[in-house]
């Protein structure tokens, strides 16, 4: 097992990090920006490093920092957490140039994965069925281009091969807009990812947003812990997300995990992974693999009893993974409410004091969050505060669970999105289950 | 209780690590404490971040005596890393308590990933305080010297 890990984030999943490291007797180190001098995870690890000014790019950003933080406490390990650097395969070269051990895969895969077009490439020759569309970069080729969206059909979608995550994407809906659509897009691609391949998809009208949780070791064993439908978004960020994913077929479910473990396997793939599918009419498309740990775990933690982000330390210090694909068996339903600091009708940030924080208790509730009363907010990160899990015997249930800990919850001093929970766990629509990634963008009219 | 108690009492707690000593003979009782009564007592977990020497412990249980103000420019770290006070091991540091320096003169290096960086004085004046060791880590903004005009 690992004997030092340096937690390289910060917020709510530098906690959950910190108390999987706690767990397995693993000392910490947590990094911090001065702005974050007072984070819980800070207060609460044996060592702490101040890197640098609130400012991302000079601190949770700065790889020689970040290096040097963990030389100078020997360190043995970097999680990277989400977000930041996790997915930047460069810094997880120079982690293990540097002669540390980098939670997550090789750098190569880093690099496989997080390139859209070379991901979808590896995809397809692993058998995993994609969306329709250029299977490779677009060219400088009008004529090719315009036959080439004729035969998906409209409309169609053109991404950043450098993109991901909802950015670097424009969707082109009839013959006339395809061509600038493609430079415009191939512009925006190079100034915000320093890369301008982009490709073209069929653009999907009404498809779930349904992905898959793997775990592979260094020993070449590789499992699935099953779906979750994160299809609850606002401009592609995620508001809430389930497991298991309403309606979908038990075999539907393992014949994809199935698939998505055989990929791990050929792809040398290590460590925590996500598979990202859109699903539309019964079938699954592949459009992205997120190399890390997701927001939205603890879901798929509490249906199946696996942890995680404990399963990623055990991986990285070299041992055998602990389940068998036999092993895993899903319980229940849970569902995960993420809560921002934001306006809840205007979606305006709202850092600032929080003079009072009570979480909500009970059978099947969990809170996962760093803040406490008293905690200043601080402007420069993004707004996620914490996230409310709960986990029934059925979805039913699962509902009513999160309903109460909506009403308990108290955040006093900023203004959150719990108002929008509340309202969301009495729509109709979301009780019956199985809404698109389109449904909350038109139900608060903004579409 | 005698003065004299009271003043050993004092030393001990001067010379120890404890924070607080409260001792009752009979009737009588005495508390010394490191830290005035407002101020709460540190709970934060050991950091790379160099603590100002501790004022001593007053006789008067009720105001720990507040740190001298820094006179003078602070000269924080901009990076994190290992603090030398020379260009090599056993040369002569850079500088010391009482040095003079002008802007752009080399204060220490700090060293991170295999490379050595000289950090340079800010502004021209006299070192009063030195604050770091020499081998030490330290981060980001961490105050070193203090320089004096």
């Amino acid at each position: 097992m690992l004997d030092k890990v340096l937690i390289a984030n910060r917020g709510e999943i530098a906690l959950r990090i910190f108390r999987a490291c706690k767990e397995l007797g693993i000392k910490t180190v947590a990094v911090h920006s001065t702005a974050d001098a007072n984070l819980k995870h800070v207060l609460l690890a044996d060592e702490t490093v101040c890197i640098g000014p609130p400012a991302s790019n000079l601190s949770y950003l700065n790889m020689p920092a970040i290096i040097a933080a963990a030389e100078v406490t020997d360190a043995i390990a970097i999680h990277p957490g989400y977000g930041f650097l996790s997915e930047n395969a460069d810094f997880a070269e120079r982690v293990v140039e540097s002669g540390f051990v980098f939670i997550g895969p090789k750098p190569e895969t880093i690099r496989l994965m997080g390139d859209k077009v070379s991901a979808i490439k590896a995809m397809k020759e692993s058998g995993v069925a994609c969306v329709p569309g250029s299977d490779g970069p677009l060219g400088d080729d009008g004529d090719e281009n315009l036959r080439m969206a004729r035969s998906l059909g409209y409309p169609v979608i053109i991404k950043a091969a450098g993109g991901g995550g909802g950015r670097g994407m424009r969707v082109v809906h009839s013959e006339a807009a395809l061509l600038n659509a493609i430079v415009i897009t191939g512009s925006e691609a190079l100034a915000a990812f320093a890369n301008d391949q982009v490709y073209m998809e069929k653009f999907l009208e009404r498809p779930r947003h349904i992905e898959f949780q793997v775990l592979a070791d260094h020993h070449g064993n590789a499992i699935h812990l099953g779906e979750r439908d994160c299809s609850m978004q606002r401009r592609h960020q995620k508001v809430v997300e389930e497991a298991p994913a309403p309606g979908i077929a038990e075999e539907l479910r393992n014949s994809m995990g199935e698939r998505c473990a055989q990929a791990c396997a050929a792809i040398g793939y290590r460590g925590a992974g996500t598979f990202e599918f859109l699903y539309q009419d019964g079938e699954f498309y592949f459009i992205e693999m997120n190399t890390r740990v997701q927001v939205e775990h603890p879901v798929t933690e509490m249906v199946t009893g696996c942890d995680i982000v404990k399963a990623q330390l055990a991986i990285a210090g070299g041992e055998r993974l602990q389940w068998s694909q036999a092993d895993i068996q899903w319980r229940g339903h849970a569902i995960e409410c993420r809560i921002n600091a934001e306006d809840p009708k205007t979606f305006m940030p709202s850092p600032g004091t929080v003079q009072l924080w009570h979480a909500p208790g009970g059978p099947g509730i969990r809170t996962d969050s760093h803040v406490y009363s008293g905690y200043a907010v601080p402007p420069y990160y993004d707004s996620l505060i914490g996230k409310l899990i709960a986990h029934g015997e059925n979805r039913r249930s699962a509902i009513a669970r999160m309903t109460t800990a909506l009403s308990e919850i108290v955040v006093e001093g900023i203004r959150t999105n719990v108002p929008l929970h509340q309202e969301i766990f009495q729509h109709a629509a979301f009780k019956s289950g199985g809404t698109d990634i389109n449904y909350l963008e038109k139900r608060l009219g903004l579409k | 209780m005698d003065i004299r108690k009271v003043k050993k009492l004092i030393e001990l707690l001067e010379e120890s690590g404890i924070a607080e000593i409260e001792i009752s003979e009979g009737e009588e009782s005495v508390r010394i404490s490191r830290y005035s009564r407002e101020a709460p007592a540190p709970s934060l977990p050991p950091s790379y971040a160099v603590a100002a020497p501790q004022a001593a412990a007053p006789a008067a249980p009720e105001a720990a005596a507040p740190e001298p103000p820094n006179r003078g420019h602070e000269v924080k770290a901009p990076m994190v890393g290992t603090y030398y006070a020379a260009s090599t091991p056993g040369a002569k540091p850079f500088v010391e308590i009482g040095s003079r320096v002008n802007v752009g003169d080399t204060l220490c290096i700090i060293e991170a990933m295999k490379m050595m960086n000289q950090i340079e004085a800010g502004v021209a004046g006299k070192v009063v305080s030195v604050l770091a060791d020499n081998g030490e880590p330290v981060e980001f903004d961490q105050v070193l010297f203090i320089i004096e005009d």
